[in-house]
């Protein structure tokens, strides 16, 4: 009898600790990994090793006048100057075909900030001056293929400007002034690179007005 | 001694030859030079001495010389001396010879005695007599005008063309002289030409046209006697290099007959009246050849440079702008030498150019695109906006305040968005029969050479040095003329459109 209250005893337990660990341990997991999976990019996990975020990089479009956009991993960082870092870096990598980079092929990231007001300057070495094969055309998909992905990718990034080997430069080369943070121009993409970031465009244009003009221009 | 004084004798001719001939113009029918006179234009006013025809020599009488010009002839040892203030030419009778001051010199023709009066060929006067005298003469052979000292007496030649029912008189003035037009009366114009005198030459007129007689009204106004059938005029001004150039309209009224169908480009149209010599809406034109120096620009797959193709183009629509329209032009560089994008700017603002073109060669980084492309300037919302913030109250001169517009340099292009679009929209037009055009002909781009300048600006990417097909095309003399030539035809329309718009202001 004793035996057989023990046994029972010990079968309750068994179960309500079974019971337990499904409630408070297994189903959680169950149902939280895929949702963790899917919401990657703005989870405030630790930076970990390998990964990754999902970002738009910009390349010559098959009209040769204007920019398309791809998407790509990129490696996560934190804080946004650091993820910026990371998409310019992903963007001015030399790429295979059919892709055509509008970034000379020697360029590297010397340096990146970015102010409160939402200008990041992105200062290249020489190479994206010197190696530029030139024509208005080229320059301004070269520039706007730097502006697009931070401005799109990064919604506090609202204008860029370019720093060629840590100085502030007139124009790249010879045709668009660079002498101020350019925001981003929907004009310089095609259509199916329009329709994906419209909204991101839209946002960075009206954070622009509301933080006005003294702030657009310097 | 039987030496005679001329001038004493002479004392009361002057005045008598100076009423009589006063307001007798130089006027002669082209291609007609058989004039009688010769015509001594001075600050005195105007006289006329009769020549006389010797063989082929027109010789003028010493007598009259004399009269004129206060010289004392006298007659010894077979030889003619003739002294003005202690300076002599010595004539001798059958030599076509002077002595100028001791200096022999030679004459067409020796001088001719005909009842008692001698008579000297006229380069007696250019090769001789100017060279003893005090004032300056200058001798217009063709016209058969004397002038004496610093007279502006520019050379008038009217040319006439009917054009259907409508009529064209093109006035050239050498050197320039300002002028003009004032319609007197319902079949009469006069052009006033602001002058000593005027050396005219007018062409034959054919009386049954619009234009019935050119006549001279005074030495200084010409006056265009036209039909019943003359309904208005317009007229319009144009700077040549070294002529002013007066082109006036002559049209029969608006209900009489059509429209007349030429419209050529040098009368930009300005209406009616008066002064024609206010000053065309284009007076300075600025082009930009890129690049340059160290900075070739783009260099095609073949190597041609686009330094090299953005000035060949500039000195071909220079060549051609001047030619035609008369204006002035500045370039940016007029040789391979390296300008910064601010001295290319300043450079249109400082010589206040009217219209400001850069060229430029394109390229792609994918090799099959071509055409031309016309961009203007950009400015996001922000820049604009602080625009409409630019102007201030500041301290003046003498005391007081007053408000001056502040446009920043780098925004001076704002305010003159409107006619470099027109500008734009102009040359795309005339590019499109005769350039290759991109699918986007007029675009907007940020470009830095565009924004500072202060008059309507355009950058042109004449074609896409990275397009094979392309490059050897910009290389070549046809397609740089083609270029130029739809440059000119876009600017003549842009002055001739800014004109109607200044004159139906």
């Amino acid at each position: 009898m004793t035996m057989r209250h023990l046994l029972m005893a010990a079968g309750v337990t068994t179960v309500a600790i079974a019971l337990a660990w499904l409630m408070f341990v297994g189903l959680p997991n169950w149902y939280l990994r895929p949702a963790a999976t899917t919401a990657s990019a703005p989870a405030p996990a630790p930076s970990e090793p390998g990964r990754k975020i999902k970002a738009r990089l910009f390349y010559v479009a098959e009209d040769g006048t204007r920019l398309t956009a791809v998407e790509r991993e990129v490696p996560y960082a934190e804080p946004t100057v650091n993820q910026a870092r990371e998409i310019i870096t992903a963007q001015i990598a030399p790429v295979a075909e059919p892709l055509v980079s509008a970034i000379p092929p020697a360029t590297g990231l010397r340096a990146l900030y970015l102010t409160e007001q939402g200008e990041a300057f992105v200062d290249l070495s020489g190479d994206v001056a010197s190696a530029h094969p030139g024509g208005s055309v080229n320059e301004l998909l070269t520039i706007y293929t730097i502006v697009h992905a931070l401005v799109i990718n990064l919604p506090a990034v609202t204008a860029v400007q370019l720093l060629v080997d840590g100085k502030e430069v007139d124009t790249l080369a010879g045709h668009v002034d660079l002498r101020r943070p350019l925001p981003g121009n929907a004009a310089w993409l095609d259509e199916p690179a329009v329709a994906a970031v419209e909204p991101a465009l839209h946002e960075a244009a009206t954070l622009n007005q509301q933080r006005g003009p003294s702030d657009a221009i310097r | 001694m039987n030496a005679r004084p001329y001038s004493a004798f002479f004392q009361t001719v002057p005045a008598l030859v100076a009423l009589t001939i006063l307001f007798v113009v130089a006027a002669r029918p082209a291609g007609q030079n058989a004039a009688q006179s010769l015509t001594v234009l001075s600050r005195d006013g105007r006289r006329a001495i009769p020549l006389t025809t010797s063989g082929n020599q027109e010789m003028a009488p010493l007598d009259e010389l004399a009269a004129v010009f206060q010289l004392a002839v006298r007659e010894e040892a077979g030889a003619l001396t003739v002294s003005y203030r202690g300076r002599t030419i010595v004539l001798t009778p059958n030599q076509p010879l002077a002595s100028v001051s001791g200096r022999l010199i030679s004459l067409s023709a020796a001088p001719s005695r005909t009842a008692n009066r001698w008579s000297v060929p006229l380069d007696f006067i250019s090769r001789a007599l100017a060279l003893i005298y005090d004032s300056r003469l200058d001798l217009r052979r063709p016209s058969h005008l004397l002038i004496v000292g610093d007279l502006r007496v520019p050379r008038v030649t009217v040319r006439h063309e009917a054009l259907g029912s409508a009529a064209r008189l093109t006035i050239d003035t050498t050197p320039r002289a300002v002028s003009t037009v004032v319609q007197e009366g319902p079949q009469r114009i006069t052009v006033r030409f602001d002058a000593d005198a005027i050396d005219l030459t007018v062409p034959p007129i054919q009386p049954q046209g619009l234009v019935q007689a050119i006549s001279v009204i005074d030495p200084v106004t010409l006056g265009v006697d036209l039909g019943p059938r003359f309904g208005t005029f317009r007229s319009s001004a144009v700077p040549l290099e070294n002529a002013a150039r007066l082109v006036i309209d002559l049209v029969p009224p608006a209900d009489a007959t059509p429209a007349p169908t030429v419209a050529p480009p040098e009368s930009p149209a300005r209406e009616l009246p008066v002064l024609t010599q206010a000053p065309p809406a284009i007076r300075t034109l600025t082009i930009d050849p890129g690049h340059g120096g160290d900075d070739l620009g783009v260099r095609g797959a073949a190597g041609i440079v686009e330094k090299n193709v953005t000035l060949a183009v500039a000195h071909r629509l220079k060549a051609a702008v001047e030619a035609r329209l008369g204006i002035r032009v500045v370039l940016t560089r007029d040789d391979d030498r390296a300008v910064s994008v601010n001295e290319r700017t300043a450079l249109a603002n400082n010589n206040k150019a009217d219209l400001f073109i850069s060229l430029h060669a394109n390229a792609s980084f994918r090799p099959d695109v071509a055409g031309a492309t016309i961009y203007l300037a950009s400015f996001d919302e922000s820049m604009a906006a602080r625009e409409g913030l630019a102007s201030e109250r500041l301290p003046a001169l003498g005391g007081g305040f007053r408000d001056i517009e502040l446009v920043p340099w780098n925004l001076a292009q704002i305010r003159h968005t409107a006619r470099s679009t027109e500008m734009a929209n102009l040359l795309a037009a005339e590019f499109r029969d005769r350039v290759p055009l991109a699918s986007n002909a007029v675009d907007h781009a940020p470009l830095r050479v565009l924004e500072s300048a202060n008059m309507p600006a355009v950058l042109i990417e004449m074609g896409y040095l990275s397009h094979s097909g392309q490059e050897k095309q910009l290389a070549g003399a046809a397609q740089q003329t083609e270029i130029a030539q739809s440059i000119l035809e876009a600017i003549v329309k842009f002055r001739d459109a800014v004109a109607d718009e200044g004159a139906s202001r």
